[in-house]
């Protein structure tokens, strides 16, 4: 191809893409590296329905000379970074220099937001996303060998958890499992322990949310592996057939080979959605027990003072953690890429 | 005090007669605000108005949108409906305008107590008050053989009593949930044992303390009577169990509690016997454990002087005494004059006259809020003890206050 074809081929994606990706992740970045100016304060007297009393207020005016002078506030640089809202450097210093012993340190590290959040959203990931590749594939399976008279409405039926909106989902869970709810009710009756509550424990939240995730992501595993099942090439079938070889023999030996790249492809998507684990946060009002840095964004930004820098910098952390944890698959990606080339 | 000034201010509308009459304005009128009954009869009171286009976005989602909608030049929204906690972001952002001057020309049906005065210069026009107060079941109370609690050591005993008698499994509410309502609770508490958030006249945070904790123990105390999962009972989930007759006693919202037993499908015991009383105290304090709330409209800055008179007078239009009737009365406990308390509004007024405290409008009150409630789940949960947990509170606001300027 001509460069001057190749440069007028590929100027609206590339527009698209500075304008869509690469422009606010430059405004997330500076956004990160400054923060508000100091507040000017003055005490001044307020009166309300009830009384009138001294307060606080911002002087505004000597506020607004400040924002004309520098209308991007302080420059923070990685100070927002490092704070204990995030990384914390400076209280894990102190907890390391000052533990009784390693779990003491583990304890103390669970203590700070981030690191409490990273535990959850890591284990979640690690658990959902090989959970809902294996039963995505066995559902695949299971339809695949339906009767095709059977086979849109069992499609139809698997496909429910994701047409679900994912909030909508998790709030009709939330409340089957209140220890009034059917669910709830069902294993206090089963276990005979009527004060057992999913929602009043950690460990049991955390089984909640990753069951959720499992329930709501596994329909897109399923349909892709299902897509791929179509193309799988009878001949080979065929042959293994003859050649004697049994229904698991052929699924490990055939179809598992053949769906490899698939694979591939739905591990890195749900790697990626997984990471930013949010809805079923705030749909089951888990934040008491767990967190993620997309909850930490939305905290920031719905408070009654908002946090810009803040939410600035824990959008800049989830860009890094998942260019890290989807680096092993694309390296992947890469060789194979290099190797068939 | 303010009962008094009250029914002053009746006395005093009789004699004004006629206030407003009609309500013709020239100018764009669109308000952001909260979507609960009293604020959508003021709502729909400024639609009223004819000359004009008057709109409302009423969400409980108001706070998101508010800063964002005013800060434009001309602003989308000419009004936002506040409260105490929420009028200092707009404050903070300077995008409301001081009032004076469309007082003296258009607020003359105004009283002096709605007036929210800042600095001298008027910001706000409150309209209604709100409290935290408790709320029984007389019936319950009256088979366990003991008093409506006057203090939050009296209702611990209560509760213990109704349980031991077997007349229910969890007798105390409480919107205990993880954020905004768990802090607002632990406020409560911290105002009754006569704690103090900040070093006098700083942005320093002191919570943890004798009173801090005493606070958290006392929480903790009231939590053991309470459904076991609080941390994810908000005021709607409380007030639910309480319609559903689960629950005996609880702290609950003034706004709320008028309206409890409307709702579809309540208990008919609960609506019978629900009772209302002042606000508990606790740790001896002579302070309720409890603060004052006031909702009132605003203007914002960035309009034209046009559509800025056609906002205060729509407004003040929806608010003037001749909107109170059977059903607007007992939706709050209204500013306006001419109100007469219904009996759901015992309780704010109690509160009140107790000598509450208000809702403090600091600058950095906010930040304070959302680490008390990010931080506290995990000393309720028994993770950890009160110390560390208003260790880690104060730790969190620090950070906050210092990436918003307030601390270096």
């Amino acid at each position: 191809m001509k460069h001057k074809t190749f440069f007028w081929f590929i100027l609206p994606t590339a527009t698209a893409m500075l304008l869509f990706i690469a422009l606010p992740i430059v405004s997330v970045v500076t956004q990160s590296l400054f923060t508000p100016h100091e507040q000017i304060l003055k005490t001044v007297e307020n009166c309300t329905p009830f009384n009138c009393t001294e307060s606080t207020v911002v002087d505004l005016e000597a506020t607004e000379k400040q924002r004309v002078e520098q209308p991007l506030g302080r420059w923070a640089g990685l100070s927002i970074y490092l704070d204990r809202g995030h990384l914390a450097t400076t209280a894990i210093a102190e907890a390391w220099n000052t533990r009784t012993s390693l779990g003491n340190f583990v304890d103390r590290l669970g203590n700070l937001p981030f690191y409490r959040a990273m535990s959850f959203t890591l284990t979640y990931t690690f658990v959902v996303t090989p959970l809902l590749i294996v039963l995505g594939f066995v559902i695949a399976v299971a339809v695949n060998s339906l009767h095709r008279h059977l086979k849109g409405l069992v499609i139809f039926f698997s496909l429910l958890p994701m047409i679900v909106s994912p909030l909508i989902g998790s709030l009709v869970l939330f409340w089957m499992i209140d220890s009034r709810g059917v669910l709830g009710t069902g294993l206090q009756w089963l276990l005979s322990n009527p004060d057992l509550s999913l929602k009043a424990s950690t460990e049991l939240t955390w089984i909640m949310l990753i069951v959720y995730g499992v329930w709501h992501s596994a329909p897109f595993a399923f349909v892709v592996f299902y897509a791929g099942l179509q193309t799988l090439p009878q001949d080979t079938m065929e042959s293994a057939m003859i050649d004697g070889a049994t229904r698991w023999q052929q699924t490990k030996y055939v179809v598992i080979p053949h769906l490899m790249p698939l694979v591939t492809f739905v591990a890195l998507i749900q790697l990626m959605d997984n990471f930013r684990v949010f809805e079923p946060i705030v749909g089951f009002n888990a934040e008491a027990h767990a967190s993620s840095l997309s909850w930490f964004i939305f905290n920031d930004l719905g408070g009654e003072t908002r946090l810009l820098s803040s939410a600035s910098a824990s959008s800049v952390l989830t860009i890094i953690g998942v260019a890290i944890l989807l680096s092993p698959v694309l390296v992947r990606t890469w060789r194979d890429f290099n190797a068939k080339g | 005090m303010f009962l008094k000034k009250l029914v002053m201010a009746s006395a005093m509308t009789l004699m004004a007669g006629e206030a407003l009459a009609d309500c013709e304005i020239s100018g764009r009128v669109n308000i952001v605000g909260n979507e609960f009954p009293a604020i959508q009869t003021v709502g729909n009171g400024a639609k009223e108005c004819t000359g004009g286009k008057v709109s409302a976005n009423l969400t409980a989602d108001h706070q998101k949108i508010n800063v964002a909608g005013m800060t434009g030049n001309p602003a989308e929204y000419t009004s936002a409906i506040v409260a105490n906690s929420s009028i200092v972001a707009l404050m903070n952002e300077d995008v409301i305008r001081p009032l004076d001057d469309l007082v003296a020309k258009y607020g003359g049906g105004l009283k002096k107590n709605q007036l929210i005065t800042i600095d001298g210069k008027v910001m706000a026009i409150a309209f209604m008050a709100n409290a935290q107060h408790l709320v029984y079941r007389a019936d319950i109370l009256e088979q366990a053989g003991v008093n409506p609690p006057s203090t939050y050591e009296e209702m611990l005993a209560a509760a213990k009593t109704i349980k031991e008698q077997g007349l229910m499994e969890h007798p105390i509410g409480g919107a205990y949930m993880a954020g905004w309502n768990l802090a607002q609770e632990f406020n409560n508490m911290y105002i009754g044992m006569g704690g103090e958030f900040f070093e006098p006249g700083t942005a320093k945070v002191s919570i943890n303390n004798e009173a801090g904790i005493a606070a958290l123990e006392m929480m903790k105390a009231l939590s053991g009577y309470m459904n076991p999962d609080f941390l994810t009972h908000d005021s709607n989930a409380t007030n639910a169990e309480f319609r559903a007759g689960n629950v005996a006693l609880m702290n609950m919202w003034g706004s709320r509690a008028a309206t409890l037993p409307d709702a579809d499908g309540v208990d008919p015991a609960v609506k019978e016997h629900m009772a209302i009383a002042g606000p508990m105290t606790v740790g001896g304090g002579k302070i309720p454990a409890t603060t004052l709330w006031w909702d009132g409209w605003t203007v914002a800055k960035n309009i034209s002087d046009e559509d800025a008179a056609a906002t205060f007078k729509a407004l003040t239009y929806a608010i003037r005494p001749e909107i109170l009737n059977d059903t607007t009365s007992p939706q709050a406990v209204w500013l306006i004059d001419g109100y007469q308390p219904t009996p759901a509004a015992q309780g704010v007024f109690d509160a009140a006259n107790a000598g509450s405290v208000p809702y403090p409008m600091l600058p950095y009150q906010g930040l304070l809020h959302s680490a008390l409630g990010a931080e506290l789940s995990d000393f309720m949960q028994g993770k950890e003890d009160a110390a560390t947990a208003l260790a880690d509170a104060e730790a969190a606001y620090t950070t906050a206050a210092k990436e918003k300027g307030y601390l270096n």
